[in-house]
This record gives C-alpha cells, structure tokens and sequence, in this order.
C-alpha cells in the first residue's frame, strides 16, 4: 500500500516534468492545440491523482509515506537520496499547487491566445510545477534545495517571459538576484544544518533536534550563538527571499512583469508559499528557537503592515495585488512566528485560492482592455464583464476578510493566535495585523471600486472574456467562499488536526488549544464575527475605500496634500529599492571599481602581467646586445670560457 | 730523448695559433675553417702521443676517428659556405650577422 | 742532441711557423697551401711517435682530399684578396694576448714537471715484427667494430648533405610529367576563337587535327 502511493507521488510530481518537456522540445512541431492539450492532461491528471493522495493520506489517515526513488550521491559517510516524504502536509500541498496550476493551465489557453511564446509559456508553467511539488515532496534538504532553485530559476523565465521588454528583463533579474541573497542563507543553514546533525534527511535531523538545544557555536570570536537559532534564522534568510518578507520583498512587485497567469501561479501556490511551508516544515527546528521564531514574528508582521500601505497607493492592478500578496504572506509569516503553524499553512491554502482567483480575474480585465493595467483608465466595468466582476468581488471579499468567505476564518485564527502567543514581540504583532485587517479591505476595494465601478474611462468596446477565462475563475470563486468554513474545523481544532504531525508544536507554545475553548464552530463563528474587532475594522476598511473613491474623492485628494511627506514615503516604497540602489548598487559599484583600478590595473595588468613582460622585455634586451651575430665573437665567447676553465684548474 | 711534455707544448702552441687565427680573422670564413684545422690537429697529436708514451692503441684509434668526423665536418661546412656564398654573395665574417639579436 | 731530437724540433719549427702563415696569410689559397705545410710537418712528428698509419694517413686524407677540397673552394669563390685583411692589426694584440695566455696556462698544465721524461720514461722498443697497421686493424674489426660502422654512416650523411647543399638543379631538364598529362582538359589545350568571316579561306590544304 505504501508503495503504492509512493509511486502515485512520484507521478504526481513527474508527470508536469514530462509535460514540460514534451512542450518545451516539440511544442513547436506539435502546435498550440496538442501542447496545451498535452500539458492540461498532464496537469490535469497530476491533480487528479494529487486528491486521491490527498483522500488516502488526509481524510482516510494513512500513515505517512516515505521511500527512496535512487541513490544520487554518496560521499564518506554522507549519503544523499532523491527521497520523497509524504505526509499530511505534504499532501494537502500537492492538493493545492496541482489544483491552482491546473486552474492557470486552463486559464493560459484564453490568456496567452495571441502570444508568439505559446508552447515556451506552457512549458515553463508546467515546469514551475514540476519544481514546486518537488520541492514540497522533498524529504531532505538537498532535495529540497533542489526544488527551490528550480522555482527560483523558473520564476527567473517566466517573470522575463516577454523578454524584449526591458522592465521585464529588469525585473526578472531583480527577482533573481534577491532570491540568490536568500538563498546564500539558506545553502549555510543546509551547511550548518550538515556539521551539526551530520545528515541531511529530515527524520534523522528532526529526532536530533533536542540533541542540540542549549548548544552554542562560535559567530565572531567572544561571541556565541545558539546552534539553532542560526540555523533558523539562516534557514529564514531563505524563506524571507522566497517569500518576500522585509526586507527582501523588493522583487515581488516587478514580479508582475511577467505574464498574468504566471503572477497568479507564483503569488497564489507555488514560489512565494515555498518560505512559508519551509518554515512550517521545518517546526520542530523553529520551535527550539524563540529567537528565531520572534524574528519571524516581527518581520512578518512589518512586511504585512507596510506592504498593506503600498497597496493602497498603487494604480496598476496587478501591483495592488503583488503588494497584497507580500501583507498576506507578513499574515502568514506572523502566525509562524506565533507558532501557529496550521494557522499559517490554512491561510496559505484559503490565500491560494483567492489570490489566484484575484490574479486571473485582473488578468480577464487586462485582456479584455488589450493589456491595460492602469485602474485609473478603468472604472465602470461591472456591467460589461458581470462574471469577472462577480469573481473579482468574491475574491476581494475574501481577501477582505468578511463572514463567511474563506479569508476570515484563516485571517481571524491568525489575529486571534497572536494576541494569544507569548513568543517576544507578539503584541507589536497584534497590533500590526489588527491596523492590516483595516488596510486590507482598504485597498482590495479601492482597486475593486476604480476599476469596476463609477464611470467608464476605457475608451474602446469592453466584452466579456472566453470561457475558457471563466471556467477557472468560477473553479476559484468556489473554494474562495467554502473553503474556509469547510477546513478551519479539521485544520484547526480536531484531534489529530488535518496536518497531524507534520507539525510540530512545543506543549507552553500550543495557542490553539485556548482558540478552541471559543470556538463553536463555523458558522456560529460567521454568525458571531460582528463580536470581534477585525470584522469591524475590515468594514471600516471597506467603507473608507468607498469614501475616497466613490464616495468623496475630493477627501483623498486633500489628505493627500495634508500629508504630502507619508505620502511620498509611501511613493517610494519606503525607499528599499533607493537604498538598494544606492548603497548596494553603488556600493558594489565603487567597491567594484575600487578593485578594478586597484588591484586589477595596478596589482595584476600592472605588476604582474605587464611588470613580467617588462621584466623579460628588459632581459631580452640585455641579452640581445650579447647577441651580435658575429661568428668571432662567440668563439671569443667559448675561448674566454676556455681560458677561465684553465685558470681555474690551474689555481686549484 | 723527447719527452711527452715537447710534444704536448708543440700540440698547445698549435692549438694557441688556431685560435689566434678565429680571433684575427674578420674577413674570409675559410681561414676560419682552417684554423679549426690546426686546433683539431694539435688535439690529435696529443692522443697520440699519449698512446705512444702509455703504450696503448687506443687514442690512435680515436684519432681514427676524429680524422672522419673533420672530414665530414670540413666537407659539410664547405658546403654551407658554399650556400651561404651563394645566397648573400659574401663570406666575409663581418657581414654575416644574420643571427644578430 | 739525438737525430731524434733534431728531426722533432726541426718538424716542430716548420710546423709552428706555417701554422702561423696559415693564419697570418693575406692569400688564403696560400694560408692553404701553407696549412698542406703544416700536415707534412705533423705527419713527421706522428711518425716519430710511430703512428705510422695515421700519420700517412693525414697526407692522404688530409693533403690529398681535404686541403685540395678547400683550394678548390677557395678559388670559386674569387674573394678579393686586397679587402681580406683589412683590421688584422686592430685585432691582433688582444689575440695574441688571449692565445699567448691560452698557450702559457696549457704549458703549465702539460709542461715538463706534469710530463717530463722523469714522470713518464720513454716505452720500451716496439717488437721487430711490429705492425701499426695489423694492430689497428684488429681493434678497429673487433671491438671497435660499431663504431666504424657508425663512422662510416657518417660520412654517407656527410656525402649526401653536402650534395644536396650544394646540387643545383638543372634548369631545363625535359621529364615529362605523366600525371599533368593525364589530367589535362581539353579547355586547357583547346580555344574557340571567334571570328569574323568575311574572308574566304582556303582549309582544304590543311592537315586535320594539326591545330593542336
């Protein structure tokens, strides 16, 4: 039986490989139909077999699977397998990125219709998958880390999808390069993770793991470090490139230079919830380390306050969206820290659903204007694309956190599970969340209201998009609403919980526990939610959007110009990427230039490969005034040798 | 009598004009040759007057020897002169320095 | 003083002195001739240490291929004599010099305190039937044996470098190349020429096939 699913895994996994294969060396030949035929059934089946997976291992309880597919590598006594674990959370994993993959799948074959790039895109897509369900399938860290790069590289492709634009190319690079400054964290924390546990293998470093508490390793001279504790945080550094936490987030916004289907299958499942379920994989590490998990906690809960901010300022969709995701990823971040892992991995699964739904809905609007992303050139859409606008709201209201769509339920876990932890920082935390819970709803419907209500500023013949647009994002809206009724009973608060011992939770970190004594239920907790203080905050939210865009706009003009210098912080992205450009950029510039004048012009072209050619140019010289040519003078040259070899016998 | 040291003063002074003879000479590259001539003749006259004094054939036969290997080497270098005439139209030492650096 | 003696110092005296000549010569053809001088000299001081084989041989070989060899060079080349010695005086106290100190360092090493009669006594008188010759012979054919051979090789190579220096190819020999022939074309041999025809000619007369 174990087997069994064991090989079902591994098709789950390759089978989008395979696919992204065949579409990426014969795409060509075959033409635009087979290929999206091909890699849809592929995926398609993937997903298929991924809730079979998800069925046996989740909801029938099947004890959890490992197995070895081959032997890669075998150093001393380090030996490294391409192994593959199948748990709860892996399964329900593989559940959520087949699906949403599945639905972009669908989606690209409307979205991309007119692009020259069709096959490459759908090799690519299915591509990102392939990396991505390995990566959760995983049962160590190399195999792991393999699965990163993949997504790292894939996103590098597809952010540059259309690479004769120059932004992006821009911005593919800049995706690149900050998910490389991560991953210099993470290879460490592999390295640490190696010397101290001297395997690789999760079971054997996770049986380990109280082996190390209260250990130290040296950082500087006199200064020590929790083994751990740098473990986590390198292991986080990773998980805050991926993940786009502060104050490594910069390249998640110029990832929406990149098809919209792409943003929606990065933002939504795979790339960016790579950090968050790294992290949640790796709880039994993060829970010896309360340094490490405060870290979490409040760089998650500044990236989810800040990032809101920004969203509200943007005028291109998709950016409101990009800037959304990294807040509700700081959501995410913060309910790690908290400890709440579940929590996070719930809102991850209800985030998936309707920020891909969000994604594809904004990307039908980009469509139907010919690639307008511009909200201040939309406006009054509702009536022309009522399926789009309908998806789209569902989606926002989910996002915004309103009973009973599925954002609440994992939004007001998370707010509740940190204003019940007690790891450092937690209140700062909750106040975070509780101002992003208002700012949320803020800028999802000030991007709703601009582009799908009030008047009309496109000036062209607006039509509904094809079908096979539509389909998804019904596939999406659905889940967008159910889900998080349906799942916060069994995720959070049965015995075993959906994720059963996947997770790994500290008993004095345990927040759910407390949760559960208010929980009644899903729907009495929808019913009750006019108790709590998001749900108000979030219909603040809601209605100030409606003010300032609808309502009076002429109030946002003038708190614009009240508070003109907020406003221009909030312009310049709180000036990460001025300072990245001026001291990172320029400072390895200088530091570059500095090397070059120095020790590349004067050290090495100077002294030693221009210094020993005027070396050997000098004893050439020399020497050449030796040679004269004339016969006599090297015999006078022997006979003096001669005359000096006598001498010399004679004097001896 | 005559001792060995006659014969070998006699084969130094010999060998002591031959290379007066490459140092003297700047203009004609036979006489150059012919005083390599008259240094292999003095090394000559030395093998065998220590064969005569030590009763032993043996440098006889080297001098054997070294009489074939002058020959060819006179015959080889006549030859090149010989080239060398033909391609720069001189032998004179002075003007060949074709080698110079 | 023994004959002997007289005959050494007498040779000796004839042997430095063209030795000499040879070098200082302004005619190399008799800086030649007078080097033939010196051989006559040597081959008598070689017989006085009875080497008789090589010192015959020295005129043979030496006087009679080797020195002829070079007045014959010596004479194609029709060097001007009058330009032949410009700069010897120039030249000539710092070679007499190093020779001179040459000479002076050797007869320390070999002179008569290394080599006197009193270190190395003359040898005993050779047999009656003593042959330098048969002697020579025997060790050249037995255990010298290779490297006669090798001597011989030698002066094959010797040979055939110095002809193949020297050879000059003929300039019209007439060999016909086979392979030319066969792969001739016939746009090679054969032109069309196109001309006018406004007069009549007479080809009657003509032998066909001549115009190739």
């Amino acid at each position: 039986m174990g087997t069994h699913l064991f090989s079902i895994a591994m098709a789950v996994a390759l089978l989008p490989l395979v696919g992204a294969l065949i579409a990426g060396l014969f795409g060509k030949k075959m033409g635009r139909t087979a290929t999206h035929r091909m890699t849809i059934m592929l995926v398609g089946s993937a997903f298929v077999l991924s809730c079979y997976l998800f069925a046996e291992i989740v909801l029938l309880g099947h004890p959890t699977v490992e197995g070895v597919l081959y032997n890669w590598v075998t150093s001393g006594t380090f030996q490294f397998d391409v192994s593959i674990l199948l748990d709860r959370l892996s399964a329900t994993m593989l559940f959520i990125v087949s699906f949403i993959s599945f639905m972009v799948h669908i989606y690209t074959v409307g979205y991309m219709k007119e692009d020259p790039g069709y096959e490459r895109f759908f090799s690519y897509v299915s591509l990102f998958t392939f990396a991505m369900l390995i990566l959760v399938l995983a049962n160590n860290f190399l195999l792991l880390f393999f699965g990163w790069e993949g997504v790292g590289l894939v996103s590098y492709l597809l952010i540059g999808f259309w690479f004769k634009r120059e932004s992006a190319v821009e911005g593919s690079l800049k995706a690149f390069i900050a998910n490389r400054v991560g991953d210099v964290g993470f290879v460490l924390a592999i390295a640490a993770v190696l010397t101290y546990f001297n395997s690789l293998d999760y079971p054997t470093v996770f049986s380990h793991v109280t082996l190390l508490v209260g250990k130290t390793m040296p950082l500087f001279p006199g200064l020590h470090v929790s083994v751990i504790t740098m473990i986590c945080v390198l292991l986080f550094i990773g998980a805050m490139a991926k993940s786009a936490q502060i104050p490594l987030h910069i390249w998640l916004p110029e990832s929406m230079e990149g098809p919209t289907p792409i943003s929606a299958l990065i933002h939504a499942a795979t790339m960016v919830t790579a950090g968050i379920y790294m992290v949640a994989r790796m709880s039994p590490l993060f829970e010896y380390s309360p340094v490490a998990l405060s870290l979490v906690l409040i760089l998650g809960a500044t990236t989810c306050l800040l990032m809101g901010f920004l969203a509200v300022m943007q005028q291109d969709i998709k950016r409101v969206i990009a800037y959304s995701t990294i807040s509700q990823l700081g959501y995410m971040a913060v309910a790690l820290g908290a400890s709440a892992y579940d929590t996070a991995i719930f809102h991850l699964i209800t985030h998936a659903f309707f920020k891909a739904l969000l994604f594809l809905a904004a990307g039908s609007v980009i469509i139907a204007l010919h690639h307008e992303q511009d909200m201040r050139k939309m406006g009054g859409l509702a009536p022309y694309m009522p399926i789009t606008y309908l998806t789209f709201a569902i989606g926002a209201l989910a996002l915004a956190a309103i009973p009973p769509f599925s954002g609440f339920y994992s939004k007001d876990a998370i707010i509740e599970a940190v204003h019940l932890s007690k790891t450092p920082g937690a209140h700062y935390a909750y106040l975070c969340v509780l101002v992003g819970a208002f700012v949320t709803p803020l800028y999802i419907f000030r991007a709703l209201f601009l582009t799908f209500h009030g008047q009309k500023r496109y000036p062209d013949k607006v039509n509904e998009s094809p079908w096979v647009m539509l389909i998804p994002l019904i596939a999406l809206a659905i889940p967008s609403m159910i889900a998080g009724g349906i799942l916060i009973t069994p995720m959070l608060f049965s015995t075993p919980s959906m994720l059963g011992a996947s997770i790994f939770i500290l008993p004095q970190h345990v927040v759910s526990t407390a949760l559960a004594t208010d929980f009644q239920g899903a729907k009495l907790m929808a019913l009750h939610a006019t108790q709590t203080l998001n749900f108000w905050l979030a219909l603040a939210g809601i209605i100030t959007a409606w003010l300032f865009n609808l309502g009076r706009p002429q109030w946002a003009e003038l708190l614009k110009k009240r508070f003109s210098w907020l406003y221009q912080i909030f312009i310049v992205k709180y000036g990460f990427d001025a300072f990245n450009q001026v001291v990172l950029v320029e400072g390895s510039r200088r530091l570059g230039n500095f090397f070059y004048k120095v020790s590349d012009l004067i050290m090495i072209d100077g002294v030693f490969v221009n210094g020993s050619g005027k070396l050997i140019r000098l004893f050439a010289r020399m020497g050449r005034r030796i040679q004269t040519g004339y016969l006599y003078h090297y015999a006078l040259a022997m006979l003096l040798g001669l005359a000096i070899c006598l001498g010399w016998f004679i004097g001896f | 009598m005559v001792a060995l040291s006659n014969f070998l003063i006699l084969a130094a002074i010999l060998f002591g004009v031959g290379i007066a003879g490459i140092l003297i000479n700047r203009k004609n590259i036979i006489v150059l040759l012919m005083s390599i001539e008259l240094m292999l003749l003095a090394v000559n006259t030395n093998f065998i007057a220590f064969s005569y004094f030590l009763g032993n054939n043996t440098g006889q036969l080297f001098v054997f020897f070294i009489l074939t290997v002058a020959a060819a080497e006179a015959a080889i270098g006549l030859a090149i002169m010989m080239v060398l005439f033909r391609k720069s139209g001189t032998i004179e030492v002075d003007k060949l320095d074709a080698l110079k650096g | 003083m023994t004959a002997v003696q007289v005959i050494f110092y007498l040779f000796s005296l004839v042997a430095i002195l063209s030795s000499v000549f040879v070098v200082a010569s302004p005619n190399p053809v008799r800086g030649a001739l007078s080097l033939v001088l010196t051989f006559f000299a040597m081959s008598g001081i070689w017989l006085l240490l009875q080497a008789e084989f090589l010192a015959l041989i020295l005129v043979l070989v030496y006087v009679g291929a080797v020195m002829t060899l070079f007045l014959f060079v010596v004479m194609m080349l029709r060097v001007n004599v009058m330009s032949l010695r410009a700069g010897l005086v120039r030249y000539l106290p710092f070679a007499i010099l190093l020779s001179l100190l040459i000479i002076g360092m050797m007869v320390i090493v070999v002179g008569p305190k290394q080599f006197g009669l009193t270190h190395l006594p003359l040898p005993p008188a050779l047999a009656k039937d003593y042959n330098n010759l048969a002697d020579l012979g025997n060790m050249l054919y037995t255990n010298y044996a290779y490297p006669f051979e090798i001597a011989a090789v030698l002066l094959l190579t010797a040979i055939i470098a110095a002809i193949s220096l020297t050879h000059r190819k003929p300039h019209k020999r007439k060999i016909q190349n086979i392979t030319k022939q066969i792969a001739v074309k016939r746009a090679d041999r054969v032109k069309l020429v196109c001309m006018p025809s406004a007069k009549k000619i007479n080809l009657v007369n003509k032998p066909s096939g001549a115009e190739q």
